[in-house]
């Protein structure tokens, strides 16, 4: 049964600004342990403490299959940070995380591409990432390629793409197979036109078929529309976490 | 920690303390392992884009190693007066060797830090993009080899001792591994490891005996055994060549090598976690 259980899960980011990341800081603050007098003390005296910047504190939250869950808040509230610990990218600093479940993850436009490999190269090489079989990656590159529309630049490096292409492909590729688990940051509902029409059907269909989906977006109709709950992250804590009508109003109003 | 036998995978991440670093740095090598053949088919196209569009393609990688030693052996030949018959094959070979080492060991820095946006938009075990170094070394190396080849051919010379590498190989893959994976991580940490050892191979380039015979060193030859490169550079290169390998020479091998794989297996239980945020 696929389930996300996160319990008082926390992430700190250490803030290594120009020379508090250097090896040179890191020398002298061993020096100054073992010789307080050495010329080099002093160099750490002042800033002896690391800046960490507390992105999550002790969320908690429990999904289970079925639900839709729309993240939601200012920039800066933890979003993509919450989305990428649940990916397992970014291991608790404290608490727990636990997925069951085959997970995909669409965080990040370029989708780790390689601008110098073609449309091709990548679909095939994203498909050995995520430990697909060869028939599988055939069938996906068909599909993307139907979807796509690219034509001859199938074959032509991402480099060479119009913005708008390289946008069809990597999302034709995002939502090429359904897991059981998907995690969307909101680029992708970025784009125009008849291309988002088209996308919102293929999306619609992926996400209907994703026993768990957590969506991080600022499009409140989007939420109403797909989400069966909604978090609202507020400078890493939640704010609140309900149905996405009653948070909404409240956030809505809040946000004027 | 992932458990791919399971019908439905589970990962439960949270951190971990004591044998928990073990095994989930276990989990993740073994995970790492299951991708080798994308590992190879990454180390291969980097390769293939590098020389995407020129006419010899890999080929130049072949070339430019033939001008160095051609170029490098008549210098040093007369400057040291030195046979070529004798030094041009020992040449031919160390330079190759050590064109391996010295990559490997400057490509380690940045391993982590050049695939950022890959860390940053799936979970990837920290030893595919190691295994993707090891692999495009491997394949450069065997490109050159070619060279060493040819110049063992010209001055009739046949490789002594092959069965050697048997032993030798499986070293250098080993320490291949754990080198990338530490500096990699030292270097995603500090930024300043990438460039610092960058200037410590130019150094070890002069020190280690790979354009000079380790004879020319006729008293305090020992004190070469302290220098990693060296013997591990010996266990490869003097069999070929029809020397034999002194025991001790093997001993400091393994004892750097040891060293080595204990420093990284440390770290890594220590530190692989962290990597995606230091990146």
């Amino acid at each position: 049964m696929p389930g996300i259980v996160v319990d008082r899960l926390c992430i700190d980011f250490p803030l290594y600004h120009g020379q508090s990341r250097s090896l040179k800081r890191q020398v002298g603050k061993t020096l100054t342990r073992f010789a307080p007098s050495s010329p080099s003390a002093h160099l750490m005296h002042d800033q002896r403490e690391r800046t960490i910047v507390s992105v999550l504190r002790e969320i908690s939250f429990t999904l289970r299959s079925g639900e839709r869950l729309g993240l939601i808040g200012s920039n800066g509230a933890g979003k993509t940070t919450l989305l990428r610990a649940l990916a397992g990218i970014y291991e608790p600093v404290a608490g727990r995380v636990r997925l069951e479940g085959t997970m995909r993850t669409l965080l990040d436009s370029s989708l780790g591409m390689n601008p110098d490999l073609t449309g091709r190269e990548n679909i095939r090489l994203k498909g050995r990432y995520e430990g697909l079989s060869r028939q599988q990656i055939d069938r996906i590159e068909q599909d993307v390629q139907d979807f796509a529309e690219l034509g001859p630049y199938m074959d032509m490096p991402v480099k060479a793409y119009s913005a708008g292409m390289s946008v069809r492909l990597a999302f034709g590729l995002a939502t090429a197979s359904a897991p059981e688990i998907l995690l969307m940051d909101e680029w992708f509902l970025a784009g125009d036109g008849i291309f988002m029409n088209k996308a919102r059907t293929r999306l619609e269909e992926l996400v209907q078929k994703a026993e768990i989906l957590v969506l991080s977006t600022h499009q409140p109709e989007i939420m109403r529309q797909w989400c069966t709950r909604v978090l609202w992250l507020e400078n890493g804590h939640v704010r609140m976490d309900a149905s996405p009508d009653e948070v909404l109003d409240v956030y809505l109003a809040h946000t004027g | 920690m992932e458990d791919m036998n399971a019908r439905s995978p589970v990962l439960v991440l949270e951190p971990q303390r004591g044998w928990g670093l073990v095994r989930s740095a276990a989990a993740d090598l073994r995970a790492g392992l299951r991708l080798f053949p994308l590992a190879a088919a990454l180390g291969w196209l980097d390769i293939k884009m590098r020389y995407r569009g020129s006419i010899l393609g890999p080929l130049w990688l072949t070339l430019s190693t033939a001008v160095m030693i051609g170029a490098t052996g008549v210098v040093y030949g007369y400057l040291f007066h030195m046979d070529l018959k004798t030094y041009l094959p020992f040449l031919s070979l160390s330079i190759v060797l050590w064109g391996y080492i010295g990559t490997v060991v400057n490509d380690a820095g940045t391993v982590f830090t050049q695939n950022t946006p890959l860390f940053h938009s799936m979970r990837i075990p920290a030893s595919l993009p190691v295994m993707q170094v090891i692999v495009r070394n491997l394949l450069i190396l065997l490109h050159n080899i070619v060279v060493v080849a040819v110049v063992f051919a010209v001055f009739r010379i046949w490789p002594h001792q092959i069965w050697s590498l048997l032993f030798s190989l499986p070293v250098w893959i080993v320490d291949s591994f754990c080198v990338i994976l530490l500096i990699g991580m030292l270097g995603a940490r500090f930024r300043d490891i990438a460039p610092i050892v960058a200037s410590l191979m130019q150094i070890f380039f002069f020190v280690t005996p790979v354009i000079w015979k380790p004879e020319l060193i006729t008293t305090g030859r020992q004190y070469l055994l302290l220098d990693p490169f060296y013997s591990l550079l010996e266990i490869v290169r003097a069999p070929l060549l029809g020397r034999t390998v002194d025991a001790v020479v093997w001993g400091a091998a393994l004892g750097h090598s040891v060293l080595l794989w204990l420093l990284a297996a440390i770290l890594f239980c220590r530190m692989r976690s962290r990597i995606p945020y230091w990146i």
